[in-house]
């Protein structure tokens, strides 16, 4: 009897890039609800336009650089990357800033570069600081959290669309009626007008640690994260590194004067910081390799953000100390690659 | 009786490693069968050296089971026996299994009786022999690595340092295979006998017994073993159920906790490593005086019908082993000898095993994970977590695709020991170790082209500077029959190594 012959090793892995792209999507799953579920259905609306325009470019890129396209757009990473960057936005927020974010994060950041793989920089985030530094202004499009007892006119399902397809709300609503400036950027301005912490905390819109509504959504998206490690798609290394690293910096400033420095606890559940740690910090593709220098890139985003978040002039820094760290990583790599068996230590 | 030590009790925990799906019990429900003798044998005559033993007997010559056949070419290499009695029907090349081309066999048809050679004694008392005379017996024997090597057990020994430590193989770490399992299950003692000879051998004072923690039937029979024995010198060791954890070098480093130097051999730290099968076919040659002429070999995998152990005479073809098994089960696709993973996949099942055979597998289409299609590298790190040689395959990848061949040496492809743990964690589906055997081959060639290069330069100028010195000799002395004859004998020089032709 005859057989077929191939080289060994005969096993493969059961796993695959889409599906691991898969259970990141899933992963995502209940802290996208828990936000729509504070903020409105704004986010889905971004989802939408991100996925759609992030697919698309995917497409065209494909196509310009003659590589096959339906198979590369089915392992996922396109609308894993649209949907990273689409939890980041406000959920008020025209179609233009999405659509440039994203056709600048996979046409220029990912595609430019090589395609999946060889990218330098996080699509997600890149996409993220190129939106935040080009539309200032419409970056702040945060409704209050529902938290049940403010008095705010929560924008509705139509005035959402109306507002995410032409950029102006709808009657007489004005994008300050319905927006609140986000935890970190009052205890910026607070802190900037010589308040002091206590003073700064008690604004309704702060719950037990970070922002009301928001802190849950950082729980979400924690559990998430927590998911992911528990199946073995991301390693502790880079979350430990982050949370870590903010929370030491945190930690320390906090303990030296607590009337002028956040606490870390709300460093840790405002801003990006749970999604950073868990979702954009491990992206395989932009972060290193070995265990030790996912250690050191964690790290050194985590002590970056707290450094751009208390001196810089962005109040929330993840985006920016994720790039920093990103280009840092071929260095990283060199510098922490593991001691081959029997070669002299 | 004392109570036997087990040495690390705690097991190690490697870092590198890949956990595949457990298939060892497939083929441990049923005990080892032992096979009757087949109608033909085809026994090769060359083990891992290449280099093949000389043939004692002729086409047509009757001989009797375990009768020396060919004779070792050199000293420390194995005798081989006839492992069925029967008629010598041919001599030359044939295909086995396991080997890319046909190697020299001898072909042996079944008689009609089923007589036994008995020209070695069984020789119980083993303490009283000098080492040496051990160690030739061990070679007498035709006793061969079992674990897959098939390096000549006696040359192995021959190359230990003093009083070494001895290190028995039990911990098969690959998929399916569960020959050592069983034979550990079965036959503890023997193994146990086999590491108190090897001891005796090597003048070794501490010997341990390697298995994995998912083998708890194995781990059982041995404590028994060893308190029967009562041998301070043997302690057992259990180590993690992790691929490749019973790889040669990751096994001393998971037992001993020391690593073997790039280029060194276990020898070089003073270990000397065997498979506990042969530890144990050293025993059978003591105690009964029966030379290595059988294996147990495991036939798995769900394109067999009854998984099970099968003790078989050395040259049987694989067909009658899948038949012992039930024959096959469906229509499988592959078939490997070896492991899931080091394993090589057969064409055909006529194809006849050697001493190195432990496992045959029958798999079915997605047994083994589906082929897939490749896909770019995502830097997911799985690969660098799992390979026990501390590499970064990812890297060594980049660096096999644009052939840089400083990168590879630096990257150390050298030190790739061929598993394929990083192939099987790899999401992408990358052909990993495929293309690091091409970084290996791209890597030797470089160097030899760099020596070739190193040499000729060095021929040159030692030419120049020949000619120099001609040239101004010339000037003052005729060319004569003494000065052409210098000439000649510097030309047939040339062969020689740079440096001591031309530099006279």
């Amino acid at each position: 009897m005859r057989f077929d012959t191939t080289p060994p090793p005969q096993w493969q892995s059961a796993s695959s890039v889409a599906s691991m792209m898969r259970i990141v999507m899933l992963a995502l799953l209940p802290a996208i609800l828990v936000s729509a579920w504070f903020y409105g259905p704004g986010i889905f609306f971004n989802i939408v336009v991100a996925v759609v325009v992030g697919l698309g470019t995917e497409a065209v890129a494909l196509r310009l650089r003659h590589k096959p396209v339906l198979a590369t757009l089915g392992d996922g990473s396109a609308i894993v990357a649209a949907l990273l960057f689409a939890f980041s936005l406000p959920p008020l927020c025209p179609w233009w800033v999405t659509a440039s974010g994203m056709v600048f994060a996979i046409g220029l950041v990912k595609h430019a570069y090589g395609g999946l793989g060889y990218n330098l920089f996080n699509p997600a985030m890149a996409g993220y600081v190129l939106v935040l530094v080009s539309f200032p202004s419409l970056m702040t499009g945060w409704p209050e959290a529902d938290i049940g007892d403010l008095d705010y006119q929560r924008p509705s399902v139509a005035a959402t669309l109306h507002y995410g397809l032409t950029g102006e709300l709808p009657d007489a609503l004005t994008l300050d009626a319905v927006t609140r400036a986000t935890v970190l950027d009052r205890v910026r301005e607070g802190l900037g007008a010589m308040r002091t912490m206590d003073e700064i905390r008690t604004n309704p819109v702060f719950g037990d640690f970070g922002g009301a509504g928001w802190e849950w959504v950082s729980n979400f998206v924690a559990l998430g994260g927590a998911a992911l490690l528990w199946l073995g798609i991301i390693r502790w290394h880079v979350p430990a590194g982050v949370l870590g690293g903010l929370l030491g910096m945190a930690g320390f400033f906090w303990l030296m004067d607590p009337e002028i420095h956040a606490s870390p606890g709300l460093h840790l559940f405002s801003g990006g910081a749970m999604l950073g740690a868990f979702f954009i910090a491990t992206d395989p593709v932009s972060s290193p390799t070995t265990a030790r220098g996912r250690l050191v890139h964690g790290a050194g985003i985590g002590v970056l953000t707290y450094i751009i978040r208390s001196w810089g002039s962005y109040a929330d820094g993840i985006a920016f100390a994720v790039l920093l760290m990103n280009m840092a990583v071929p260095l990283i790599e060199r510098w922490t690659r593991p001691r081959i068996y029997g070669r002299p230590g | 009786m004392s109570a036997p030590a087990t040495w690390n009790a705690q097991p190690r925990r490697p870092a590198w490693g890949v956990r595949t799906p457990r298939r060892k019990s497939l083929a441990t429900q049923a005990a080892i069968l032992i096979a009757a003798p087949p109608a033909r044998v085809t026994i090769p005559l060359t083990g891992s050296t290449g280099i093949a033993a000389i043939p004692l007997v002729v086409r047509g010559q009757g001989v009797r089971c375990g009768e020396p056949i060919a004779a070792p070419a050199a000293p420390g290499l194995a005798t081989v026996h006839a492992s069925i009695a029967g008629r010598v029907t041919d001599i030359g090349a044939c295909p086995v299994a396991g080997s890319s081309g046909p190697v020299p066999c001898i072909v042996i048809e079944r008689g009609t009786s089923d007589a036994h050679w008995d020209g070695y004694p069984a020789q119980p008392d083993t303490a009283t022999l000098p080492a040496d005379e051990i160690r030739r017996r061990i070679a007498t024997a035709g006793i061969v690595g079992l674990g897959g090597a098939l390096f000549p057990t006696a040359a192995k020994l021959d190359s230990a340092g003093p009083t070494p430590l001895l290190l028995l193989n039990g911990a098969e770490c690959e998929a399916y295979i569960s020959c050592d399992d069983m034979l550990l299950r079965e036959r503890a003692d023997r193994v146990v006998a086999g590491g108190r000879i090897l001891c005796t051998a090597l003048d070794a004072e501490l010997c341990v017994i390697a298995i994995k923690t998912d083998m708890p039937e194995a781990r059982a029979a041995l404590l028994d073993a060893l308190d029967q024995a009562g041998d301070p010198r043997l302690a057992l060791s259990t180590v993690t159920a992790k691929y490749p954890a019973g790889g040669e070098r990751q096994l001393i480093e998971l037992v001993f906790g020391c690593e073997v130097p790039v280029g060194g051999r276990p020898a070089d730290i003073g270990v000397i490593c065997q498979n506990v099968a042969t530890a144990a076919a050293v025993a059978d040659f003591f105690l009964d005086g029966r030379p290595l002429i059988s294996r147990i070999i495991t036939i798995s995998g769900g394109g067999i019908t009854t998984p099970r152990n099968i003790e078989a005479r050395i040259g049987t073809p694989v067909a009658e082993l899948v038949a012992l098994a039930g024959g096959y089960a469906g229509t499988p696709e592959r078939l490997i000898m070896g492991g899931p993973m080091m394993g090589v996949a057969l064409p055909d099942d006529a194809l006849p095993i050697t001493a190195a055979t432990n496992c045959l597998i029958a798999a079915t289409a997605g047994e083994l994970g589906d082929t897939a299609v490749e896909q770019p590298c995502i830097r997911c790190g799985l690969c660098v977590e799992a390979c026990p040689a501390g590499l970064m395959p990812q890297e060594l990848l980049n660096a096999v695709r644009v052939e840089n061949t400083a990168r590879l040496a630096e990257l150390g492809v050298s030190e790739c020991i061929d598993c394929g743990a990083c192939d099987f964690a790899c999401p992408s589906h990358i052909p990993l170790t495929a293309q690091f055997r091409t970084g290996k081959r791209l890597l030797s060639t470089a160097q030899l082209a760099r020596e070739q290069a190193d040499r000729a330069r060095s021929r040159y100028d030692a030419r120049t500077q020949r000619l120099a010195r001609e040239s101004s000799v010339q000037a003052t002395t005729p060319v004569g029959p003494s000065a052409l004859d210098a000439l000649l004998a510097r030309t047939r020089q040339r062969d020689n190594p740079p440096g001591g032709d031309e530099a006279d």
